[in-house]
């Protein structure tokens, strides 16, 4: 064999298929990431205790990390359902850019990396809280739940919830009553946002076996449990407001924010599907971006809160 | 003969630098955080086979304080 012959040689898998280094980060969910990034960064920030900028800092980066890896995993184990919906058949693993091996292999080392990194940064329970979240995310909503029942999404919520909390944990050491509210916020928040996007794109879900609500009991099923978790959302969402890291700025941004939420659940509730095909689910894609809006503007003004509260402003209004 | 290069380095250039610079980010960040640690332990001071009085009397006010 001549060195042009060995060298001409294209190595096996290695063609046009090569994965590249942003293959390996859609991995990882980036758009996921950003709301773990965002929740989890309010969680530390709210927190009675001061941490240092840079310890905050790394502490979100591993805490994204950490749910990166979970996502990872996830399209590791799903790569058979990803395929068959268009939404996700592009994704690394499905598309054959990334081996499932790799995608293993990328979660279970950022797992492990990011939960020593966050107990080294902050604190052991908040490494040992992100270590949750991940086996929560990838064994117990991913292997187990997500193609058995269709609470799914109200499950699978939960791991989504976790990071405000791992946030304040990284900060404060413990639990109180705020984290376990900002985790029911995003908690409940979830399938009402989830089961909006559902009812436009159901025909993806059907197609893949997975027993969405909308597949399962129906779209008319799907719009009642809608309201009905938009309702119950109200409560400890308001309910944040009456705790040491509420301030008027969330209190006014909440009233307004679950009063828009509610209306939007209802006018989705009261639809019929002939109603919502009539106008390309005006009401359903409406409300699924109002979701988007909502989450984040209530958690932005916990931010808000916070920094008045640093600047002094609130305890100059006589507000603690 | 081998070549040191190869159309496979060419090809997987960008991962590799990639590679190299979340490396080198992760350095960063492990040494950072080992600087904001060890500042933020205040004055450290320990016995290093010299007379120092000062954590002699530190000790005792410890004792004192454990009723010892």
């Amino acid at each position: 064999m001549s060195d042009a012959s060995l060298h001409s040689t294209p190595i096996s898998g290695a063609a046009a298929g090569e994965p590249e280094l942003r293959d390996y980060f859609a991995l990882l969910k980036p758009r996921v990431m950003t709301l773990v990034v965002f929740t989890a960064l309010v969680g530390l920030v709210v927190a009675p205790v001061p941490v240092h900028p840079f310890v905050a800092a790394v502490s979100i980066l591993f805490i994204a990390v950490g749910g990166g890896a979970a996502g990872a995993l996830n399209m590791w184990w799903d790569a058979d359902i990803d395929a068959k919906m268009r939404r996700t058949a592009r994704r690394p693993v499905p598309s054959g850019r990334v081996s499932p091996g790799e995608a293993l292999g990328l979660g279970l080392a950022l797992s492990g990396i990011s939960v020593v990194m966050l107990g080294l940064a902050s604190n052991i329970a908040a490494g040992l809280f992100l270590a949750f979240t991940i086996f929560f995310y990838a064994v117990i909503y991913t292997m187990w739940l997500k193609r058995w029942t269709p609470q799914n999404i109200v499950i699978g919520g939960a791991a989504g919830a976790f990071p405000p909390a791992v946030g304040w944990v990284a900060a404060t050491g413990g639990l109180s009553l705020e984290p376990i509210l900002l985790f029911l916020t995003v908690f409940l928040w979830t399938p009402p946002h989830f089961w909006a996007l559902a009812l436009f794109v159901k025909s993806d879900y059907a197609d893949a076996g997975v027993p969405m609500l909308t597949v399962t009991h129906g779209p008319d099923s799907t719009r009642r449990h809608i309201i009905a978790y938009a309702l119950i959302l109200a409560v400890p969402a308001l309910a944040i407001a009456a705790t040491p890291i509420g301030g008027p700025v969330y209190l006014v941004s909440s009233l307004a924010l679950n009063a828009a939420f509610i209306r939007g659940a209802w006018i989705v509730s009261r639809r019929s599907t002939a109603d919502a095909e009539a106008d390309h689910f005006a009401a359903e894609k409406g409300l699924f971006k109002l979701s988007l809006y909502y989450l984040f503007l209530q958690f932005g003004a916990l931010l808000i809160d916070a920094s008045l509260r640093s600047a002094g402003v609130l305890p100059a209004w006589g507000w603690l | 003969m081998i070549r040191a290069e190869h159309e496979l380095h060419k090809r997987r250039r960008g991962r590799n630098f990639g590679v190299g610079a979340l490396l080198l980010g992760f350095a960063a960040i492990v040494f950072g955080l080992s600087v904001v640690k060890i500042t933020n332990l205040g004055p450290t001071e320990g016995f290093d086979h010299v007379a120092r009085p000062q954590l002699e009397m530190r000790a005792a006010d410890q004792d004192a304080g454990n009723g010892g």
